[in-house]
């Protein structure tokens, strides 16, 4: 099996930007549509200058892009670095899940503890 | 075994899978806490895994590696975070350099296993969480790398061991 290899430049600031729980909601937002620093500013209490500060972190690890339309800035997930931790968590899933076939024949095997 | 449910967040960089056994909560309990049992289904056919220090106490130490075909070794650690018997564990998990020491410079993850008996059924809940995207990546590669694929090559020779308990 073949894990892609992810360029590790960068990355960490890709999930320090996903560390934090309002800009995890913005990627959510955003993932189908545009949506607008100001819309999206009403979901949440804070300033629109705090979420454009937001906006601007997950910009930077490449997790959204910006465009201005008019005097709007709207915004929009980059659905392929979110892609790529998704087929890491498949990758993990496949692994565990071969694990526990192990794990459960194992339950079905007397063991040798019980039985030295 | 029955795998109830997956749960995979890739924003949130966890995943979670719920399993089901029909065998009492101190036997599954068993295989992750002696380590015997666990390095039968730790590692995959090609890589089995050793464990050597195994202090599953809160702040221990357990030290495992895995032997690949070639006689290679991939060493890791755990370092205890939580651990309740028969029900709860909770590690840290990291590389290890050949000497089994800590490598500080490689990802680590937390690991959280969750028993629940239900009469004579016991739900193995799983829940892995990674520091970042970078953390994740080192870590399921050294996964993949183990030869995963080739499990059911394991499964046929546990079978073949012993016969199960007639129920």
């Amino acid at each position: 099996m073949v894990v892609q290899t992810i360029n590790a430049d960068g990355v960490d600031q890709i999930f320090q930007a996903l560390a934090d729980r309002t800009r995890r909601d913005i990627v959510r937002r955003t993932m189908s549509d545009d949506a607008s620093v100001s819309s999206l500013a009403r979901h949440y209490d804070m300033s629109f200058a705090a979420v454009q500060k937001h906006v601007a972190v997950l910009a930077r690890a490449d997790l959204v892009t910006k465009r201005r339309r008019g005097r709007e800035q709207l915004v929009r997930s980059n659905r392929d670095t979110v892609r790529r931790a998704q087929h890491l968590l498949d990758e993990l899933e496949s692994l565990w899940l071969d694990r526990l076939d192990r794990f459960e024949h194992l339950l079905e095997t007397p063991t040798e503890s019980d039985h030295p | 075994m029955t795998v109830t449910d997956v749960h995979k967040d890739p924003t949130a960089l966890t995943m979670e899978i719920v399993s089901e056994f029909t065998a009492p909560i101190e036997r599954v309990w068993q295989l992750l806490a002696d380590p015997r049992q666990l390095e039968r289904w730790w590692g995959p056919p090609t890589h089995p895994a050793t464990f050597t220090d195994f202090d599953l106490t809160p702040g221990g130490r357990v030290s495992y590696f895995m032997t690949g075909p070639e006689g290679e070794q991939y060493h890791g650690w755990w370092r205890v975070c939580e651990v309740s018997p028969p029900d709860t564990l909770e590690v840290q998990d990291g590389f290890a350099d050949d000497d089994g020491e800590p490598n500080p410079d490689l990802p680590v993850n937390i690991m959280r296993m969750e028993l629940v008996a239900s009469g004579a059924i016991t739900q193995m809940t799983i829940r892995s969480t990674f520091p970042t995207l970078d953390a994740m990546e080192q870590t399921i590669s050294m996964g993949a790398e183990e030869g995963m694929k080739q499990a059911l090559g394991q499964i046929d020779a546990l079978l073949a061991e012993g016969a199960p308990q007639s129920t």
